[in-house]
């Protein structure tokens, strides 16, 4: 019986190393299965609950083209919520499952988003820098080693990569306005800056589920390799819009050609992964009050397709 | 006058009282998918799933697609060299010309369904009559809108069906907002002094023509949805003249709030 097992395990190895894909009927490892389980799921909850900081915007939208430009994202983001609960559910899990660990505070998602918006400029800064740290770890999901989550993915990119272009000309529009306008862009990079660089997870020496994702292929860089492409790609942007990082110690290091950067606040990073962020409570609270509230409608469309399916069978009879 | 090149042909055959009542006219047009428009986009992120919250934003969306090719229109028929956020975000709650039912706040679900359901039945068969107008822009627009319309209404009479023979929680929360919001449906096909105009010109359907259609929709669903249809209900007008609900000036508040802050800038 064991070896049987270990040559599954080594067949499974097999094809990832050779970059076979993995669908959703293929002997997996159960911890493969609860890794991307957790991952995908955890990725979902973000689009979700990641429509909340740009919704608390949509109503006050300096124009009718930014409006519109905005209220696209948020209906993308829901989209795009839909693929990866869908592509979840293809390793067994349930999305009615998923979405009460989110509620219960059980599934995380991510940190970036327990983080307010308080200006128009933080929708420039969104899509600009969170959507930009976002791309950056997704694209290389693109190729992960799970079909279907890889697929999802594939279709994610394509829209992400639009919402930056759009968060870019925002910041852009905003650093060649008025005074005001590029103080409200500088403002926002100086709130937002950090916290992106949160995005990418822990410093690879403490994050433990790296090695074995690495090797699975379901992760095809490390944190603090994403961490750096990050930095590398948005301080020259910065310095194209005339904004200033806020991190002194940011400095071109010709030897390693990359940008040297300080130290994250790990403190608050963990504060806010434990739920002690500024909007953790808002938008936890916001994700059950919706999904309590809306108990009665879903409920009244499940006894309303069960009454019509009896209707059609009783004709039928 | 002179005449802009970019300017439509049939813009110069209006006589500038038509011009005016055009103006007036598709302003208010405007106004209402953006009110509306607003209204739904406060779901956004919490509808009741996530299926709905997508379907009422994608609604809002075509809403506010619209409402500026609306406004665009209205800027050019006004020709005082205003734009389509002037117009949006520059004007007071007194100006504003939508009808009372869209500014209704969202309540539960059921409220935003029967708003909408009104609201669609009406645009709906307004858009399907508007596309004939002979005025070639707002033919085009609605062109444009009836396909958009026709999605909504179906979307609303779906859930009018769910709700009404769905639970009883569901029948109960229905009726409520049937009760709240029925006295609101009459102003949508009240034409006002400038309808009435625009109508013996021609230039815009008679809502008396469209109430035939319209009540058979509404009586169909409403069959469906094992609800009777109310009778003999006040109809609150008003909106479409500029008197409005409370409601109005606190949508106008958030909407307004940053070109009010920072006028004169482009963003």
């Amino acid at each position: 019986m064991e070896t049987v097992e270990i040559n599954l395990e080594d067949q499974f190895q097999a094809r990832i190393d050779a970059d076979i894909s993995i669908e959703p009927k293929d002997w997996m490892p159960d911890a493969y299965r609860k890794t991307l389980i957790r991952q995908i799921s955890q990725h979902a909850h973000s689009e979700l609950v990641g429509m909340l900081p740009e919704g608390n915007w949509i109503t006050r939208a300096p124009s009718l083209k930014r409006k519109s430009i905005l209220l696209s994202k948020v209906q993308d983001e829901a989209g795009h919520g839909l693929y990866l609960y869908s592509a979840a559910e293809t390793l067994g899990a349930s999305r009615d499952q998923m979405l009460a660990d989110l509620h219960s505070g059980k599934a995380k998602y991510s940190s970036i988003f327990n983080y307010p918006t308080l200006s128009w400029a933080d929708m420039g800064c969104v899509g600009w820098l969170v959507d930009g740290a976002a791309i950056l770890n997704q694209v290389p999901l693109c190729r992960t080693s799970y079909g279907p989550y890889a697929r999802a993915m594939v279709r994610v990119c394509k829209e992400e990569s639009f919402h930056q272009r759009q968060g870019f000309e925002i910041m852009q529009t905003l650093c060649e306005g008025a005074p005001e306008q590029k103080a409200m862009a500088q403002e926002a990079l100086n709130r937002w800056w950090w916290p992106t660089l949160m995005m990418f997870g822990p410093k690879d020496a403490d994050s433990p589920n790296t090695a074995q994702s690495m090797n699975w292929r379901i992760k095809r860089f490390t944190n603090d390799e994403l961490r750096q492409k990050f930095v590398d790609m948005m301080v020259p942007q910065a310095e194209f819009l005339g904004l200033t990082v806020p991190d002194p110690a940011v400095k071109w290091n010709e030897a390693r050609q990359a940008y040297d950067f300080g130290e994250v606040n790990w403190e608050e990073f963990w504060n806010v992964v434990k739920g002690n962020g500024m909007c953790n409570q808002d938008r936890l609270g916001a994700r059950v009050k919706a999904h309590e509230e809306g108990a009665w409608v879903r409920e009244a469309a499940l006894a309303h397709a069960k009454k019509r399916a009896e209707r059609a069978e009783t004709q039928a009879a | 006058m002179q005449v802009a090149p970019s300017e439509t042909p049939a813009l110069n055959n209006y006589s500038p009282e038509v011009r005016q009542q055009l103006f007036a006219y598709v302003l208010q047009l405007a106004d209402t998918s953006l009110i509306l428009g607003h209204r739904l986009s406060e779901w956004c992120g919490h509808g009741p799933i996530l299926e709905q919250d997508l379907a009422m934003a994608n609604i809002a969306l075509d809403l506010l697609g619209e409402t500026r090719s609306l406004f665009q229109y209205a800027a050019e028929l006004e020709g005082q060299g205003r734009t389509e956020d002037d117009l949006a975000f520059l004007r007071l709650a007194t100006e504003y010309r939508n009808p009372l039912l869209v500014e209704q706040p969202n309540g539960d679900f059921a409220a935003t369904i029967v708003r909408q359901f009104l609201f669609d039945t009406f645009h709906y068969h307004c858009l399907v009559e508007l596309h004939k107008s002979p005025d070639a822009q707002l033919a085009a627009i609605a062109e444009k809108a009836v396909k958009e319309a026709a999605y909504h209404l179906k979307w609303s009479s779906e859930w009018m069906i769910r709700l009404g023979d769905g639970t009883a929680e569901s029948r109960q929360r229905l009726d409520k907002a049937l009760a709240t919001l029925w006295r609101y449906s009459g102003e949508l096909t009240t034409p006002t002094a400038t309808e009435q105009a625009l109508q013996a010109a021609g230039i815009i359907p008679d809502y008396a023509a469209l109430r035939p259609a319209m009540d058979a929709h509404v009586a169909h669903v409403f069959g469906e949805a094992t609800v009777p249809v109310p009778q003999g209900v006040f109809m609150m007008t008003g909106g479409k003249e500029g008197r409005h609900s409370e409601h109005l000036g606190y949508i106008l508040a958030e909407l307004q709030y940053m070109q009010r802050t920072y006028p004169g800038l482009k963003w």
